[in-house]
């Protein structure tokens, strides 16, 4: 057993480029890497090329051939996520076995989290349909239909890889007139069909727009083929978030219907005993009796009612 | 003035009547995600209307969802930025009045049950820990030795268990960790160490014998040796038996720190002001409540001393 010696950056680029690559309180937007495995049908190099364009700003396609088996051996493939800090991965590949194979996957901490082999069964590409294609990085609406979605584990998983896959950066507010495209994923009859569409607002006499849609591209219907899906407990840690993530419960405070803040504070019950009452000579207290035995008499018993005895017993006892 | 109100309603009807509607109805409403823009729909489809005419039924549920959602993303409160409108987006999905209600109280409904769902084989099987406790309850029963479970995976390991998976990790070779190298500033094991010590061989003469004597001292001596803790301990409790007149009943108290018999008890009691500390101790050790109360008497007596 012999640690890798980790080697320090040099130059503030080099520093300032490693603190980029590191895991970050809040993440950035994850990017995908598309690669093409040794044999590839046109079918497959169409579709990567396609979902490349959707996701794209956050996306790198690698161009030549990488002969990988993903399901086999997973380390290039994570080699690849890290030099281009890719946390999803889209990897085609053809063979006899498995034809028009494309296996859609995501990584954590840099390790194969989970991945689906997925099978193109049927293939339109965005340029065989007509009409108006959505803008470069709009955010898609993502639309999920089906029940095996909400009852299957595996496809439970899947509709969670998909929304990872596809949702973009992370908002907190969204330009009305930018909702332009959907992805529509179903599952219909043991298929996956994923659909693309333009969304076209029409006027519909109130504030809200009707919604019309427009096939936009590319539409593929997927079969799931082999998978492998994240242990419980580990897909458990790659969700968990930093402590400063969440905010911190502000407790009694709270605000009233007019915007003024209320407080609310908790207070002990008051010492009347200790109560400064007007000082008279008479109710001094005598120096003689005070100091006879100060280990057992208790020092507050001057205003209390009740006998004095049973007071100082209590007191001991307790 | 009525003339013009009906004139107003007329025009809106036909103003509705020439818009196609926004609204769309579902037996089983949407989960909708605004920050993700995500709405999720779970409802059955007809499957023979979609085998018959696929694409054209799959863009009308898709329009009819897309405006689900947009119609919820509509009505959150826009604001106008650099001349854009936008609509602030809430981060998380709100909770529900019953998960704010769990959680203000503390509900947990997620059941530690014994039996845990086994993915592989579809059935339920003994979760690990509790198998864990089961093979530990038959090894006794049969009084035989059983290997641990290992490591089971954790959360967040504590260094202890990292520790821990280490030491088995270099033992986990063909040759039982012989051969593995130990790495540069590594610590041994605190988790294999000899179990028995025994004496050497030969050599040092001097300490067999002073064992040796040591041994015949004892016997030599018959005086017994007082446990005076002890002692004391039986004492208060014989007296407090009479006083009360009833036997203690040993077998049924619950002492904290049972084992130790009686330590601590009676030494404080001794100490007045702070008696109550010791007689808690004594209540401890096996004794019963004797030792508490005896002490308050002793305390009792002893503030109505002072207070004479």
């Amino acid at each position: 057993m012999v640690l890798q010696r980790i080697v320090k950056p040099k130059t503030q680029k080099g520093k300032r480029f490693l603190e980029g690559r590191e895991p970050k309180v809040i993440e950035s937007t994850k990017s995908a890497i598309f690669v093409k495995g040794g044999n590839t049908s046109i079918t497959v190099t169409e579709a990567l090329k396609e979902l490349y364009i959707l996701k794209k700003p956050n996306a790198v396609s690698y161009k030549r051939k990488n002969i990988l088996r993903p399901f086999e051996d997973e380390t290039p493939l994570e080699f690849f996520a890290k030099k281009s800090d890719a946390a999803l991965f889209a990897f085609g590949c053809h063979s006899k076995k498995r034809p028009d194979n494309l296996i859609l996957g995501r990584m954590f901490d840099f390790h194969v989290l989970d991945m689906f082999e997925l099978g193109i069964e049927k293939f339109k590409s965005m340029y065989a349909m007509q009409g108006a294609k959505c803008n470069m990085g709009s955010k898609p609406c993502l639309l999920f239909c089906g029940e095996a979605f909400d009852q299957d584990a595996e496809h439970k998983r899947l509709k969670n890889l998909f929304i990872d896959f596809f949702r973009g950066p992370v908002i907190s507010q969204v330009r009305l007139a930018g909702l332009e495209h959907v992805i529509q994923i179903t599952s219909l009859d043991g298929k996956i069909l994923l659909r693309n569409y333009k969304i076209m607002m029409k006027k519909s006499g109130s504030k809200t727009p009707r919604v019309e849609l427009d096939d936009m591209g590319p539409s593929i219907d997927f079969v799931i083929r082999r998978t492998k899906l994240a242990s419980d407990d580990l897909y458990k840690r790659s969700l968990r978030q930093p402590k400063t993530v969440k905010p911190r419960k502000r407790k009694n405070i709270s605000q009233n219907a007019f915007g003024s803040k209320l407080g609310r504070i908790h207070m002990d019950k008051q010492d009347l005993g200790k109560l400064q009452t007007r000082k008279m000579k008479g109710l001094k207290k005598r120096k003689s009796a005070k100091s006879k035995d100060s280990v057992t008499q208790p020092k507050v018993v001057k205003e209390t009612n009740g006998p004095p005895k049973a007071k100082r017993a209590k007191k001991t006892v307790e | 003035m009525a003339d013009l109100v009906e004139q107003v309603l007329a025009k809106e009807i036909e103003k509705q009547a020439n818009y196609k509607t926004i609204e769309v109805t579902k037996d089983i409403d949407l989960e909708i995600d605004e920050g993700n823009l995500l709405a999720v729909d779970t409802n059955p489809f007809d499957i023979r209307k979609y085998k018959s005419k696929r694409d054209v039924c799959l863009k009308d549920l898709a329009r009819d969802n897309a405006q689900l959602l947009i119609n919820r993303i509509f009505q959150l409160p826009t604001e106008k930025e650099d001349g854009v409108v936008v609509v602030k987006v809430p981060k998380a999905r709100a909770f529900t009045k019953w998960e704010e209600y769990a959680q203000m109280k503390g509900i947990q409904n997620k059941k530690r049950s014994k039996m845990v769902w086994d993915e592989q084989t579809k059935e339920h099987s003994q979760g690990t820990e509790n198998k864990k406790y089961d093979y530990r309850n038959i090894a006794r029963v049969q009084q035989t030795k059983v290997p641990g479970v290992g490591l089971t995976p954790t959360d967040a390991p504590s260094k202890d268990h990292v520790s821990k998976a280490l030491a088995v990790a270099k033992r986990s070779t063909a040759s039982v960790g012989k051969f593995t190298d130990s790495l540069r500033k590594e610590k041994p094991s605190k988790f294999t160490g000899k179990k028995r010590k025994f004496e050497e061989n030969y050599g040092n003469l001097k300490n067999e014998t002073s064992k040796q004597l040591d041994i015949l001292q004892k016997l030599k001596n018959k005086e017994p040796v007082v446990d005076v803790a002890r002692a004391v301990n039986t004492q208060m409790m014989e007296e407090n038996s009479e006083s009360s007149g009833k036997t203690p009943n040993r077998g049924k108290s619950k002492g904290f720190g049972g084992g130790k018999k009686g330590k601590g008890g009676p030494k404080g009691s001794f100490k007045g002001g702070k008696g109550f500390k010791g007689g808690r101790g004594g209540k401890g050790g096996g004794g019963g409540r004797g030792g508490y109360t005896v002490a308050s008497n002793f305390l009792r007596n002893l503030v109505y001393f002072y207070s004479k």
